[in-house]
């Protein structure tokens, strides 16, 4: 029978029950193969249930350093049961089904063209342990072991990771190494190992880490100096908030006194949440809040009033899969447009779209800044994918010298010497011609600088006004704003030098991993070259237009049905929208390079 | 319509001891109908204030959507003011106080706000004790939409147009009590005797602080019939006591007979005196306000006064252990980590 052979290029799914512990052992084969210096990406495809339903968990190994999702199982390691049939089904021919032998598989799951390898982790874990849970996690632990025999993973490496795994409780490091180690034995002893299919040390990922995108988000806020935050939760954006709140107890609590210099609300709902966001903000705190897209739906209220009275907000939105409740433990980019014009009448929000965690630290700490400076809501863009799956990437960063932008805020000097000047303080005056006014912190001085924040329409000085042409200058005023935002928002990513082809492609987040994939497919194998223009803010620099003008068609690929990328671009861009041929994908798992690859094909093909 | 009020103010107007005069406290000229109940509160507001020697600014005045959320503009024009959306100006305020614990917050809404669309937002603001005072000018309709009947009006109040409402009202007091309250009043617009020191009184207090205040709408809810017009009002009231607020540096100079009062002492160390009007009464004891309440629904009387105060009560910021310093005004150099701990981060991920 054929025998699938790669080094250092595979991808292992395991299919397991949730609930059962068998995250942390599928995460500690991820990180052994990331400690032999290997380029490994992970995805955690789960279920939305707490205990007993089927998940799964993908591993990709790239010597290449691909990190996108790659279609087709080389070796599946089968733990449960319930999803069997289709696990088995998943298989790529020549591959490798890994199954727990203690009973015979009926015949019915018996495919002639994959390779079975029965382990008896059922029948080891009877033989060795005598407590019910222990017989559950130890099993996971005996896979461990088996695979790292079969794909010859450095069994030091693995103790290593053991061992830090269980760095708070070091009493049970050794009984851990030792199932693995049952399962090493089980391997030894009973097939030729390691397989064909393997990995080999290599040192390709430098001073790389893994961390999921919602920490490092969670991180960055912290960084960036957020002191108040109001938060609800929601599946896939709640361990940012953890996370937030897990390093600032960490690294802003008075070891003295036990006092935090951070205070964090779980809200009664999202409304609250960003109430709670502006109000804080509002004071001079910097605040933010994190959700998904039934949250944003929520949010629209507040992020109307944010807009119109001009409140710094910083909202993270990690995308999962819609409409309504949708898919809620799978990945998508489909809030872009609700995310873009949320709330009523004529408004518009900055969106940063990181695609990397390294990138989702750097954009929270940009996120605040441009808040402050531009007073205004700012949505960082994540999805599922990329805020709660570990993603190899590149260490996070922080230069000491950087300022926090606290944007245009008088202090009670600033009062005293514009009343010298004989000028009046107005909130919402266009001193500096750039569509962005001075704001005042509630208490800045007994006597000026009060005014009255509101959502009705006013005049420069805040005052209520029914006067339409003065409410028409500042919807005017706030679209000079949007302009200025143009040029201070993180700029496009070009993959080329000179433009060398009269086809482009403009895609964005975590669609990232798998275009860039797909372009080197498409390059090596068909010979097509394309130019690439990564997109990482909303509104769009002014390269963002001149790189479609420059080709005759673009391809925009994205994860939703509606091609919402392609519609803010036709929206908001002179540009001739036949040019931008859509390239989507939206059944909730990351899109693939594969995908891309067969669309864009198709569609050149037909051009 | 803009009102311009003459800014003319003469120069022997007496000054407190912050050294404003009471005119610093007032806000721009009110556009509600003349005689409502609303800018009689705000009257009280700036009363209080005033001889609570509180300095303007220090106060950050907030609120939502309607006829009531206008009244933050026509009381302390050099407070920051904040009329946010309907119903949600709790969780604005819970973020402000959040942001900066030393200001005092005010937050004026009224019923539909508080008992319709905002009373989510109400409820969990009294659950965490948010420091703050909660005023609701309660008059049983929407005024700004022509009066409508609201989640107070009582079942069986007559409405302007002459229909009856169907529904049970709901009583702020006594939700807020069960909801574990630790300051809850009622008073009524026409009695500045019993709104200023509870007004000053509540802004003594550490946590939060709900003053129910029926306030008549003249234009859509004083008609015959009305169980929120001034007549039925003034015919059912029945206070509790009557209120003397001492500030903490005073002498009690108010005499009460001997065994007639009780005197509260608040977080700031100014003292409430209540002068008993019912026997055995004391505003510590929840269980009896909350039967005492049930027995004034039962005869028909609105009970007005402080129903009751935790003076322990410990507020939001003291239950999530946040510093003590506001921490809006917490620097980089407070907050940031810095690359050192950073690069031990980035270890723990590898």
């Amino acid at each position: 029978m054929q025998q699938l052979t790669a080094i250092n290029d595979l991808v292992v799914r395991f299919a397991n029950v949730n609930g059962t512990g068998s995250a942390s052992a599928n995460n500690m084969f991820a990180m052994s193969i990331f400690r032999m210096g290997i380029p490994v990406t992970a995805k955690n495809i789960f279920p939305s249930n707490i205990q007993g339903l089927p998940t799964w968990y993908e591993v990709r190994v790239s010597e290449k350093g691909y990190l996108g999702r790659r279609e087709g199982v080389d070796l599946l390691v089968c733990v449960n049961p319930q999803s069997m049939k289709q696990d088995i089904a998943s298989v790529k021919s020549g591959g490798y089904f890994i199954y727990d032998n203690t009973k015979n598989l009926h015949k019915d799951f018996i495919r002639e063209d994959i390779n079975y390898i029965g382990i008896p982790m059922i029948g080891i874990c009877m033989r060795l342990y005598q407590d019910a849970r222990q017989r559950q996690l130890f099993k996971n632990m005996i896979y461990v072991g088996a695979l790292a025999a079969l794909l010859d993973i450095e069994l030091d490496v693995v103790k290593g990771i053991i061992a830090d795994e269980f760095k708070k409780k070091p009493k049970l490091i050794e009984p851990n190494v030792q199932a693995m180690m049952e399962g090493v034995k089980y391997v030894q002893e009973n097939y030729d190992s390691p397989l064909g299919l393997r990995v080999e040390r290599r040192d390709l990922v430098g001073d790389s880490i893994v961390i999921d995108g919602n920490t490092a988000c969670g991180l960055g806020a912290v960084y960036a100096g957020a002191t108040v935050a109001g938060w609800y939760p929601i599946t896939p954006s709640t361990s940012l908030v953890e996370a937030f709140a897990k390093y600032a107890n960490r690294l802003r609590t008075d070891p003295e006194t036990g006092l935090k210099k951070v205070a964090i609300v779980q809200a009664e709902d999202e409304l609250a949440a960003l109430g709670m966001v502006l109000g804080a903000s509002w004071n001079g705190a910097r605040a933010f809040t994190a959700t998904s897209g039934p949250g944003v739906s929520l949010m629209n209220e507040f992020l109307g009033l944010a807009y119109f009275a001009e409140i710094p907000a910083v909202l993270v939105d990690v995308q999962r899969g819609g409409p309504s409740t949708g898919m809620p433990t799978r990945t998508q980019q489909s809030d872009l447009l609700l995310a873009a014009y949320a709330s009523h009448g004529d408004t518009k929000h900055v969106l940063l779209i990181p695609s990397t965690p390294t990138e989702c630290f750097n954009f929270m700490a940009d996120a605040f800044d441009l808040a402050e400076r531009l007073q205004t809501p700012v949505i960082v863009m994540t999805d599922l994918d990329l805020g709660m799956n570990d993603h190899l990437t590149a260490p996070l960063k922080w230069d000491d010298s950087r300022r926090y932008d606290r944007g245009k805020v008088y202090t009670a000097q600033d009062l005293d010497a514009l009343s010298a000047m004989g000028k009046q303080f107005g909130r919402y005056l266009d001193v500096d011609g750039d569509g962005i006014p001075y704001r005042t912190l509630p208490a800045t001085h007994p006597t000026k600088g009060s005014f009255f924040t509101r959502g009705t329409s006013h005049d420069e000085y805040a005052r209520y006004t029914e006067d339409g042409v003065k409410n028409a200058e500042v919807l005017d005023r706030l679209l000079k704003k949007w302009d200025t935002a143009k040029d201070i928002t993180p700029k496009p990513e070009f993959y080329q030098t000179a433009n060398q082809s009269n086809i482009g492609v403009v895609f964005f987040g975590t669609t990232t991993y798998a275009a860039l994939e797909a372009l080197d497919l498409l390059k090596q194998e068909e010979d097509i070259v394309i130019d690439a223009m990564r997109a990482t803010a909303f509104p769009f620099h002014e390269s963002v237009e001149q790189f479609i003008e420059a080709h005759d068609h673009v391809f925009v690929i994205e994860q939703n049905r509606d091609a919402q990328f392609r519609t803010l671009l036709i929206n908001e861009l002179e540009i001739n929208p036949k040019k931008l041929i859509k390239i989507l994908n939206y059944d909730g798992m990351p899109i693939t390079a594969e995908a891309i690859r067969r669309q864009i094909v198709g569609v050149l093909a037909t051009v | 319509m803009t009102y311009i009020k003459p800014k003319f103010r003469h120069p022997e107007m007496p000054k407190n001891r912050v050294g404003y005069a009471k005119s610093d406290y007032e806000g721009v000229i009110s556009t509600l109908c003349a005689g409502c109940g609303h800018d009689s509160i705000s009257g009280s507001i700036v009363q209080a204030c005033y001889e609570m020697d509180i300095e303007p600014h220090r106060v950050a005045k907030l609120s939502g959507i309607g006829c009531s959320s206008k009244t933050p503009n026509y009381f302390l024009n050099n407070s920051h003011g904040f009329n946010s959306v309907h119903g949600r100006m709790p969780s604005v305020a819970t973020g402000a106080n959040m942001a900066n614990r030393d200001l005092i917050y005010l937050g004026v809404s009224g019923d539909g706000d508080t008992a319709s669309i905002g009373m989510g937002q109400f409820v969990h603001a009294i659950r965490r004790n948010l420091n703050m005072l909660y005023i609701v000018m309660n008059n049983g309709c929407y005024g700004l939409t022509k009066g409508q009947d609201s989640a107070t009006a009582d079942a069986g109040s007559v409405s302007k147009s002459g229909s009856v409402n169907p529904f049970e009202g709901i009583d702020l007091v006594g939700m807020a009590l069960e909801l574990g309250a630790t300051f809850v009043a009622r008073s009524f617009s026409g009695d500045k005797t019993q709104l200023v020191p509870l007004i000053k009184a509540a802004l003594s207090h550490n946590g939060f602080a709900l003053i129910d205040v029926l306030s008549p709408c003249v234009t859509f809810n004083n008609n015959p019939g009305s169980t929120k017009s001034y007549d039925y009002v003034r015919d059912h009231i029945e206070a509790l006591a009557q209120i003397g607020y001492v500030p903490e540096k005073e002498e009690i100079t108010v005499s009460y007979e001997e065994g007639s009062t009780v005197g509260v002492e608040l977080h700031d160390g100014s003292v409430v005196h209540l002068q008993k009007l019912a026997d055995g009464w004391d505003p510590r004891d929840r269980q009896a306000a909350m039967r005492r309440l049930q027995q004034a629904k039962a005869d028909g009387e609105i009970l007005t006064g402080l129903v009751y105060v935790n003076p322990e009560s410990k507020d939001l910021h003291e239950v999530i252990k946040s510093d003590l310093r506001p921490l809006n005004s917490l620097k980089e150099e407070d907050l940031c980590p810095g690359a050192s701990t950073l690069e031990i981060l980035n270890e723990e991920f590898r």
